[in-house]
């Protein structure tokens, strides 16, 4: 627990003091919600674009997921650097149990996404975004979103331990960043063509966007389906990080 | 003159020799105009869009994105070079900054050319052709080197005055700013919110974009071309003679 407690707070500390870890991580999600939000506002009136919050609502959906998502994977960067630089190292040799070093990465990743999702929020309501779900559909919505943080924390977790090195980057960054944008972004399922909607049927998190939106519409959709995919998602990368925890100790 | 060829040649070499400039220029952009032409095209369905193929009208984006690696390339490169001293030697040369300049900016046009070549093959192959006809394939070309001179030029300021690749790499998201606050998504006339209508409108990026997409989409559009050309010509002008300024005073402190 005392290592956890440690690494997470090192680790959010290094977050709030460092202008070059926290701006991006910050300016990203607000960028996309400004940019789509702003600038295909229109789009809601397509035919058979049937969101009743309206496009900025169905943005925020959006970007509220992939700013939980994006929490975990800069978190990913950090395990990466620290082996980089040879803190996790001597941080292996003092600790008496190296799972509180995962659940520390974990603990810092949460801290990172709800300061996140915070800022966005704030944003999101000033420029018009409607939330039409009762109190248990926000709760819903936002376990939803932590649930994929902790998912996206340990794949990236899992991944810069067994590497061991900042090129881990695009390993981290680059299937997250596939998973979340080949998804209904823009528009619902049904608008989208091609081969992004033979993706989108597959990928997870299109149940996950669909499950959010539905929250915030007070319309609850595909609520079961999406949390067992994301505990299932999370079951998953947890044994992921033990592995990638077990080859760092190797080494170690 | 041959000093110039030279370091033109340097500038070519080093930079299509590297995967990780060439690659990720070309990828992300086709994986972007992949995922947008199918993600958005229902937007075709709003009364006013210009064309029935999102892909047609996204395809101009391939182009600007290319040109903002380059804006990284040239920076990252130029920034290289003062951290390893060989701009610190370059200087004891009687070569003229312009020149120099444009030197070391000659791969980030190869790379340009490259990546053009590359986009107009795939609208050709994947989309419905270039309206405007040949014609219309070497102009596009032509204006798509003149922005990648442009973000090119503005990198190389970058990396100037910091003399920090890492400076180079945390402007880098300002270019995609830049990017997604213009029409890239939609048409200015179709963009509901004021404020963003507005800031598009006095985007550079807006035009950059406008003029290849008329191209693509409508054939031959006097204005929008001229604006196209203005735009660029002028973002690498200005960036040229900032990025000459900063390397005087950078070879004064030498």
């Amino acid at each position: 627990m005392s290592a956890a407690r440690a690494v997470a707070w090192r680790n959010l500390h290094n977050w709030l003091t460092n202008p070059a870890l926290f701006i991006p991580s910050l300016l990203f999600p607000l960028f996309f919600f400004t940019a789509f939000a702003g600038g295909l506002s229109r789009v809601d009136s397509v035919p058979g674009f049937n969101y009743a919050p309206g496009y900025t609502t169905f943005v925020y959906g959006f970007v509220l997921l992939q700013a939980a998502t994006f929490g975990g994977i800069f978190t990913g960067f950090s395990v990466a650097r620290d082996f980089e630089s040879g803190f996790a190292r001597r941080l292996m040799l003092g600790a008496t149990n190296r799972g509180g070093i995962v659940a520390g990465y974990w603990l810092s990743a949460l801290g990172r996404a709800v300061g996140t999702i915070i800022v966005i929020t704030m944003v999101a309501l000033l420029a018009g975004l409607e939330v039409h779900g009762n109190g248990l559909d926000v709760v819903g919505l936002y376990t939803l979103a932590l649930l994929m943080n902790a998912f996206a924390v340990l794949f990236g977790t899992g991944v810069a331990m067994r590497l061991r090195t900042m090129q881990a980057g695009p390993a981290i960054q680059v299937p997250a960043f596939l998973l979340i944008f080949l998804a209904p972004v823009w528009v619902p399922y049904d608008l989208l063509t091609g081969w992004v909607q033979t993706a989108a049927a597959v990928n997870p998190v299109t149940l996950m966007l669909e499950a959010g939106r539905g929250f915030l519409a007070g319309d609850p959709t595909k609520v079961l389906p999406a949390f067992a995919v994301v505990a299932l998602l999370v079951a998953l990368t947890l044994l992921w990080a033990r592995g990638g925890l077990r080859s760092a100790e190797r080494v170690a | 003159m041959s000093h110039v060829l030279l370091l033109a040649h340097r500038s070519v070499v080093r930079t299509l020799r590297q995967p990780a400039m060439v690659v990720p220029s070309l990828l992300f952009p086709l994986l972007l105009l992949s995922i947008n032409s199918s993600g958005l095209d229902s937007a075709t369905r709003l009364p006013g869009f210009p064309t029935d193929s999102y892909f047609q009208f996204a395809l101009a984006i391939a182009f600007i994105q290319g040109a903002l690696f380059s804006a990284n390339s040239a920076g990252t490169n130029v920034a290289s070079d003062i951290e390893s001293g060989f701009l610190n030697r370059l200087s004891l040369t009687p070569l003229r900054r312009v020149a120099l300049m444009m030197g070391q900016l000659t791969g980030i046009l190869a790379l340009g050319l490259v990546q053009a070549l590359t986009f107009v093959a795939v609208g050709l192959v994947f989309g419905e052709g270039i309206a405007a006809g040949p014609g219309g394939v070497v102009v596009i070309v032509a204006l798509s080197l003149t922005i990648s001179l442009a973000f090119g030029c503005i990198g190389a300021f970058v990396a100037l005055r910091s003399g920090s690749g890492e400076a180079v790499q945390g402007v880098f998201p300002l270019f995609f700013a830049a990017l997604f606050l213009s029409s890239m998504s939609l048409p200015r006339n179709l963009i509901e919110n004021d404020w963003f209508q507005t800031v598009a409108t006095w985007n550079p990026v807006s035009y950059m974009l406008e003029g290849i997409r008329s191209l693509v989409i409508t054939g031959w559009d006097g204005e929008a071309l001229a604006l196209g050309f203005a735009c660029a010509g002028g973002v690498a002008l200005i960036a040229l003679a900032a990025a000459s300024s900063a390397l005087r005073t950078r070879m004064v402190r030498t």
